[in-house]
């Protein structure tokens, strides 16, 4: 066995990131890790890495018990971690990066020259074809991990764990990794891949460990079990009790798009010619992993990011792309936005500062310049208590509050002014259980008094007990709608893994 | 990362920033040592020149008028998160604009001309810090450097000002000439005098109650306006402020603007209240003391006026100090500014961590 | 202007810029490095009043620039502890130590010289002096070449040539050995400095040290060199100006360089153009011409941009991720 793992427990406060873990990975295959996000991945693989030190357990490595207590002890032992999150230096060359911190001497240039032969022998050999002399800043992203599974190869990795790599990849580029992960294999490498899309696991694994809240429920040959199989053991059997049918209100649209495009800061697309459209008195879910045009979309409606193509309709209008937050605000738009924390409080604000937090200017809370405090106290209190947040402290910092009443916080600010139009997104995330249950009543009271809302999760239990119809994002496209009625978890949970065709 | 419990507010206004100010003065203590002065004896001799007297009194808080006005100019960029070190400069054209009042009205009742000063100082002031305040928002030049290089700009314009265009002909000293009487803002002791409490005659006039109340404001401004919470909201987290849809170019040229004019504020002290005519310098380092009572004060009105009395009586102090001993100069004042500003701003954290353990506030936060 | 005056100008140029050019050079190493230093101006004004002090004490120039680099190096890393270690605010740090320097220098010159602030004035013994290239005489009456190498190039004083060649050795150790790389490295993105099992705050701490020796040779070329002896604030913003043509020049040392030669000509120019009368115009007030080369700053920030191309990471404490 080329890693084994013992017993690995790892604890954050009251979260028990890894139960108990145990598997085993032989050696020359490759290893998939496959769970929901928040399973408990990457806690393994960065205790692995020795990023993290776990609570309890032992690693084995070709059969030897070892410590591994920085990152450097386990490149040392032949581990090399291909990151989710690229540590690489945009503005130098692939070589340059490539030799950072092994750079064979003090004279660059003879470092160089010796590095680029070595280095062109690995990419022949592994099929990593590079131009060495080009700005990594300049490479796609599929190229940039390429450089990144160098640097592990060429400081002289027999295990190879990449964690979440077809992330940020097209399916293209995700197809040459695969066979760059063959080529691998094929030399006598291991290589353990982490990721909670069933397309790779199926697509290029040998054996794979399922984990699900923190605890390894199943550990199988890829070539004995099925994407569904699969899915159900990802995503497990507690499902919630769907309510019943229910007649659509049927109101108009309310927020609508038509052929929108967004692109991010760096010119990617995130979003390409998406056409929805959301009526009065309905909840649509957007249900899909993250990371596929979600959060783009939510702030180009917002307007907090510029539109590239296509247009957002309130009411049947189109708005001019350069309409601000505030005015949206003003003709009904309320956000819940993703990011708590950095965009939905201001942790340094009171309770009743952070209260107002794209409201400060309404005539409630102003009266022309001076701000109402004792009014916005007074209704801070009062939606605290009707919202259960505790402690029920105006003045308390917005950043001591936990993540459910931080939640609950913002919730009650966007949802009690009664709003046309509701965006939400990941609303319980890192929320407790009972604060979950109130913001979901919450939701459902809003849409009843005819508040359209279009709500993006990644949980998909939350999708399927809030939305009334349900469409599925990869890649910033839809690639399918279902109503509540005909939604299961399995045929969601395919959709969002990135299986295009459901009946596959 | 888990956000520490804050300390009590006594402990984080109060009790840090005396422990700053404490290796302040130890520090300074020791460069009074090192120059072959009795630390102990300076600090007796600046004490007794600072406060042991009613007119140490006046000329302390004379100073503290203009600290008080340059410290609120530092503050109110630094909550947008800006670093304004142009007081000098700002305070320069405060004085052009208030020069320029009282030579024009002069033999106008005050009542008029007042008013029209504070105006013309802090129109003068905010535009002197306009350019600075434009680069930085739409071009995102660096303000430090631009606003130092306006002081120096100020200096020179207010130099050829004074040689060429407004100095007395036939005088030699590059200044206006003396304001009409009407023009000179009443002094504290003429004040007090109506009251019937004696007084001794020192600069302290009546801009020190212009400073509080814009102090009093600034605190209205800052905490219970629309307009402060916006600044705040730039200065703690520029990606919630757009979520809010507040326009941060405009906050950062407001909040620049409005600190400019706050140390053009300070020439109605100086140039109206204290000297009743415009020359070269009267700014005399005011704008950068601002830096060090700001951080000392913590960016809040309350905190900047006892530091600004503080850094008043440093300064009375240290002008008695130098009288008392002649090898040493007034610039020990600047060394202890320097190290506030070095312990309460860029050391800040040294201290902190001994002092939150003290108070039992390490660890996360309730789940 | 002819010949022998568009010499003298140019010879000025390289006098006045050796002190922004050491200085730009200096923040180069800093800000390549990922840390802000507004404090370049304390740090001349500090060396430059320890090498007339130690000059006029020992009477050796050279004791004097060994003083000189020391205590800019001991500015630097207090600068360093509160930026790299304590993870302060970098701007807020630099303003610091330059106000806490403008104070100290007089201080303790009043204290140890007794002359008001400054430092006595230096006799020749006790200063760099100028040094002729060989055959600077006999080469003068070659045309074009001859009035260049005897009047611009020769008779400079040897820490401008010796500035001069600080520059090509500044882009040899940054573009050229692993120590550069490295550095460039942790100002762009620290994390991958810090995965590839480097230290991040050794590599800072090394290249601020290199500041403080750049900025000490920089301050000692005022007061013992260019000059003879301390006066207050000396410094007169160079620390400042220095930064600006960093930032104008892309933080890489051969525009920078040319941006501070710029400096220095508008400086040079402003001398001459005292008053002058110029067409149209008329004579320009003296205090404009003087207030040249800030306005050009401002100028060239505003160009610019602040932060077009600065490192990536510059300004950013560094926090292991976990």
């Amino acid at each position: 066995m080329a890693v084994s793992l013992r017993g690995i427990t790892k604890r954050f406060g009251p979260v028990l990131a890894n139960d108990d873990v145990s598997f085993d990975v032989a050696r020359g295959t490759i290893h998939g890790i496959i769970g929901e996000n928040g399973a408990g991945k990457s806690t393994v693989m960065s205790i692995l890495y020795g990023l993290t030190a776990s609570d309890g357990g032992e690693i084995l490595i070709d059969g030897r018990t070892v410590t591994i207590a920085r990152s450097a002890d386990a490149i040392g032992l032949g581990i090399g971690m291909v990151h989710q999150h690229f540590m690489l230096v945009d503005s130098f060359s692939v070589l340059e990066n490539l030799v950072l911190g092994v750079e064979g001497g003090w004279r660059l240039s003879r470092g160089l020259d010796t590095a680029r032969a070595r280095v062109t022998a690995l990419t022949r050999t592994y099929g990593l074809e590079l131009d060495l002399d080009a700005l990594v800043g300049d490479l796609p992203v599929g190229l940039r991990q390429r450089v990144e599974i160098l640097k592990a190869l060429y400081r002289g990795a027999h295990t190879l764990v990449l964690d979440e790599p077809t992330g940020v990849l097209t399916p293209d580029e995700a197809d040459q990794l695969f066979e760059i992960l063959r080529t691998l294999r094929a030399e006598g490498k291991t290589v353990l891949l982490i990721t909670h899309k069933l397309r790779e696991i199926m697509a290029v694994t040998d054996r794979v460990t399922v984990m699900r809240a923190g605890r390894v429920v199943a550990e199988v040959a890829t070539a004995d079990t099925s994407r569904e199989a699969l899915a159900v053991l990802m995503v497990g059997r507690a499902l919630a009790p769907l309510p019943g049918k229910r007649e659509i209100a049927g109101g108009p649209a309310v927020l609508a798009t038509e052929g929108l495009s967004v692109t991010d800061a760096a010119g990617i697309r995130r979003v390409d010619d998406l056409t929805l459209s959301i009526r009065a008195g309905e909840i649509v879910g957007i249900a899909g992993v993250s990371g596929n045009g979600q959060s783009e979309l939510l702030a180009a409606l917002a307007g907090t990011l510029p539109i590239a193509g296509g247009r957002v309709m309130w009411r049947g209008q189109p708005w001019p792309s350069g309409l601000g937050p505030r005015d949206r605000r003003r003709q009904g738009l309320a956000h819940i936005p993703e990011d708590r924390l950095r965009m939905g409080l201001i942790g340094a604000f009171h309770a009743y500062e952070s209260a107002i937090l794209g409201y400060q200017d309404d005539p409630d809370y102003s009266a022309g310049p001076l701000l109402r405090t004792g009014r916005i106290c007074d209704e801070t209190r009062r939606r605290m208590s009707d919202y259960d947040v505790r402690p029920a402290d105006v003045d308390l910092r917005s950043a001591l509050f936990s993540g459910g009443n931080q939640q609950k916080l913002i919730s009650a600010r966007e949802m009690e002014r009664a709003p046309a139009a509701l965006l939400v997104g990941q609303p319980t995330r890192g929320v407790d259980i009972g604060a979950i249950d109130f913001i979901h009543r919450r939701l459902i009271a809003l849409r009843d008094r005819g508040t359209a809302i279009l709500l993006v999760s990644v949980e998909l239990e939350e999708i399927l007990a809030l939305a009334d119809r349900i469409l599925v994002m990869v890649d910033g496209r839809v690639v399918g709608e279902v109503s509540r009625a005909d939604a299961t978890e399995q045929a969601l949970g395919l959709l969002m893994a990135g299986v295009r065709d459901v009946a596959a | 990362m888990t956000p520490r419990r804050p300390l009590p507010a006594p402990v984080e206004y109060a009790l840090i920033p005396l422990v700053n100010l404490l290796a302040s003065l130890v520090v300074a203590a020791g460069v009074l040592a090192l120059i072959g002065a009795d630390p102990l004896d300076a600090l007796g001799s600046m004490a007794e020149g600072a406060v042991g007297s009613a007119e140490a009194w006046g000329y302390t808080l004379y100073y503290a008028t203009n600290f008080i006005l340059t410290g609120l100019a530092v503050a109110l960029p630094f909550h947008a998160g800006l670093f304004n070190i142009g007081g000098e400069g700002q305070a320069t054209m405060g004085g052009l604009g208030v020069a320029l009042v009282c030579l024009g009205f002069g033999g106008y009742s005050l009542w008029l001309v007042l008013p029209l000063a504070i105006a013309a100082a802090m129109l003068c002031g905010a535009a002197w810090a306009a350019v600075p305040a434009w680069l930085q928002a739409r071009r995102g030049s660096h303000l430090v450097i631009t606003t130092i290089m306006f002081n120096f700009l100020a200096a020179a314009l207010m130099t050829y000002l004074l040689v060429d265009v407004l100095r007395v002909p036939g005088n030699g000293s590059p200044e206006t000439r003396v304001f009409d009487p009407s023009a000179f803002l009443p002094p504290m002791d003429a004040l007090l005098g109506l009251l019937g409490v004696p007084f001794p005659s020192t600069p302290l006039n009546i801009s020190l109650l212009l400073a509080l109340m814009i102090a009093l404001l600034f605190w209205v401004l800052v905490w219970h306006t629309r307009w402060g919470y916006e600044i705040r909201a730039v200065g703690h987290s520029p990606d919630a402020a757009r979520y809010a849809g507040i326009s941060i170019s405009r906050v950062i040229l407001a909040s620049v603007m409005l600190g400019g004019a706050l140390a053009g504020l300070v020439a109605v002290n100086e140039v109206m209240g204290v000297h009743h005519r415009l020359f070269l310098g009267f700014s005399n380092g005011y704008g950068f003391v601002g830096i060090a009572v700001a951080l000392m004060g913590r960016n809040h009105p309350l905190g900047i006026v006892l530091a600004a009395v503080l850094f008043g009586a440093l300064y009375q102090g240290g002008t008695e100090l130098a009288f008392d001993h002649p090898e040493i100069t007034r610039e020990i004042v600047v060394v202890v500014e320097g190290l506030v500003i070095l312990f309460c701003g860029a050391f800040e954290n040294a201290f902190r961590g001994p002092i939150e353990a003290l108070f039992g506030r390490t660890g996360a936060k309730p789940a | 202007m002819d010949t022998v005056d568009l010499i003298s100008v140019a010879a000025s140029t390289l006098r006045l810029g050796t002190p922004l050019i050491l200085a730009a050079l200096a923040g180069l190493f800093s800000e390549r490095a990922g840390v802000i230093d507004i404090g370049l101006e304390g740090k001349l004004l500090g060396a430059a009043f320890a090498a007339a002090a130690i000059a006029s004490v020992t009477g050796s120039p050279w004791a004097a620039l060994a003083g000189a680099m020391l205590t800019s190096i001991a500015l630097a890393l207090l600068h360093g502890y509160a930026a790299i270690t304590l993870n302060g605010n970098q701007v807020v740090s630099g303003m610091a130590l330059n106000i806490l320097i403008s104070g100290l220098t007089p201080t303790l010159a009043t204290a140890w010289f007794n002359q008001g602030g400054q430092t006595p004035p230096l006799v020749e013994s006790q200063r760099f002096g100028a040094v002729a290239l060989p055959f600077a005489d006999d080469l003068a009456g070659v045309p074009v070449f001859g009035p260049i190498y005897s009047g611009l190039l020769s008779g400079q004083n040897l820490l401008v040539y010796l500035a001069f060649l600080v520059v090509p050795a500044a882009a040899w150790l940054l573009f050229a050995t692993r120590f550069g790389l490295r550095l460039r490295a942790v100002g762009e993105n620290p994390h991958a400095v810090d995965a590839a099992g480097l230290s991040v705050a050794g590599l800072r701490y090394r290249a601020i040290i290199i500041t403080g020796a750049l900025a000490g040779i920089g301050g000692a070329y005022l007061s013992i060199a260019q000059g003879a002896g301390f006066a207050r604030d000396m410094t007169a913003g160079r620390g400042y100006l220095a930064l600006a043509a960093l930032i104008f020049g892309r933080w890489r040392p051969a525009p920078t360089l040319l941006a501070c030669l710029l400096f220095a000509f508008a400086d040079a120019a402003q001398l001459r153009l005292q008053g002058v009368s110029l067409p149209v115009l008329g004579v320009i007030p003296v205090q404009f011409v003087q207030a040249l080369p800030y306005i050009l700053t401002v100028i060239l920030l505003a160009g610019v941009g602040g932060t077009a191309r600065a490192p990536k990471a510059i300004g950013i404490p560094f926090v292991k991720s976990r």
